[in-house]
């Protein structure tokens, strides 16, 4: 992503920033609309869900629960459990816009999925401030891609009948990898990444999707929590 | 239906507002916490790599490690399109 010599605007940027990410959630977006709609939602329901809670793991696990008998309290508490890690991109996020107004630090908050909250680190990451603008031309356009991509996997879900042949199904990690590697300057990145992939692998395996993202996140945040800091001396451990 | 959407819409919202909430009542990150925090997004991005990676097979591997080793030297997108190249092609040839 080199910055050109007639550089676009913030929010031209951050809408062309959004162009890897709308491409690689297109099979999730409508992948989520056709299972959605096979376990019962109506297609008005399937994008309502897209529009309003904007997190694709959630959606899925949300959808699958749907599907059973199960109390509502319970299906909201999952979709809770399942964001519980936005709380920490709402921590480091929050500390860089504090100047912003409150109504606008609001609606940020909304579009804070995980690729916009990647993609505003790696900025901040380079000393860049983040803009408005920029925020908002990849947060609104991610949001509504993925909108779109699930009205049109519930009207069509049933044509796409190979996505695994088509590559679908794996461009998200490779895109994830990416932004990974990007913060491979950050202190602690390799046993923070290493201590994230072997409990999240575990999760994975003993607890089961999707306990292994809250799981494997926290093992990497405690390992770089509880290493000794870099200079100054702890009062107390 | 729709209520149980919205209630779980209005959850992911107060996760998504919520560690800013808390965290400003902090006057000053204290050092373990400002630690922590700059381990999240490597940390929780991981996740969403490593047991997709462990279940998929030699074709999603190679991409991946040619798509690491790109992104040693090229940007996110070089990188990305690298991958998913590599991903069509080996699944086109092996189907």
């Amino acid at each position: 992503m080199a910055e050109s010599a007639a550089s676009p605007s913030p929010m031209m940027q951050g809408v062309r920033d959004s162009t890897p990410v709308v491409v690689a959630i297109l099979p999730f977006g409508v992948l989520f609309g056709a299972l959605a709609v096979a376990n019962g939602l109506t297609p008005f329901e399937a994008v309502l869900m897209s529009a309003t809670i904007f997190a694709g793991a959630s959606q899925m696990v949300g959808i699958e629960l749907f599907g059973r008998e199960i109390s509502p309290a319970l299906i909201v508490f999952a979709l809770f459990a399942v964001n519980f890690r936005h709380v920490l991109y709402s921590a480091a996020i929050g500390r860089r816009i504090t100047d912003w107004p409150i109504g606008r630090q609001a609606a940020a908050f909304f579009v804070l999925c995980d690729p916009v909250y990647a993609e505003a680190e790696r900025k901040a990451e380079r000393g860049l401030p983040i803009e408005p603008g920029w925020y908002f031309g990849m947060g609104v356009t991610v949001w509504l891609f993925w909108t779109l991509q699930t009205a049109l996997g519930a009207a069509f879900g049933g044509l796409i009948d190979d996505p695994h042949a088509l590559g679908l199904d794996f461009l998200l990690p490779i895109y994830f990898l990416g932004l990974v590697m990007s913060f491979r300057s950050r202190p602690l990145w390799a046993p923070v990444v290493l201590a994230s992939a072997l409990a999240s692998v575990l999760a994975y395996r003993f607890v089961g999707s999707p306990w292994h993202v809250s799981i494997g996140g926290l093992a990497g945040v405690a390992v770089a929590a509880l290493a000794p800091p870099p200079k100054t001396v702890e009062a107390d451990g | 239906m729709t209520w149980v959407i919205l209630a779980g819409a209005v959850v992911t919202y107060l996760t998504r507002i919520g560690g800013h909430l808390v965290l400003s009542r902090f006057d000053e990150i204290p050092p373990r916490v400002e630690a922590a925090l700059n381990a999240v997004p490597a940390a929780v991005l991981t996740t969403l790599v490593a047991p997709p990676l462990l279940h998929a097979g030699p074709v999603e591997w190679a991409a991946t490690i040619v798509a690491g080793l790109v992104a040693l030297r090229a940007g996110l997108m070089t990188m990305f399109l690298t991958g998913a190249a590599i991903l069509l092609a080996g699944r086109f040839l092996l189907a």
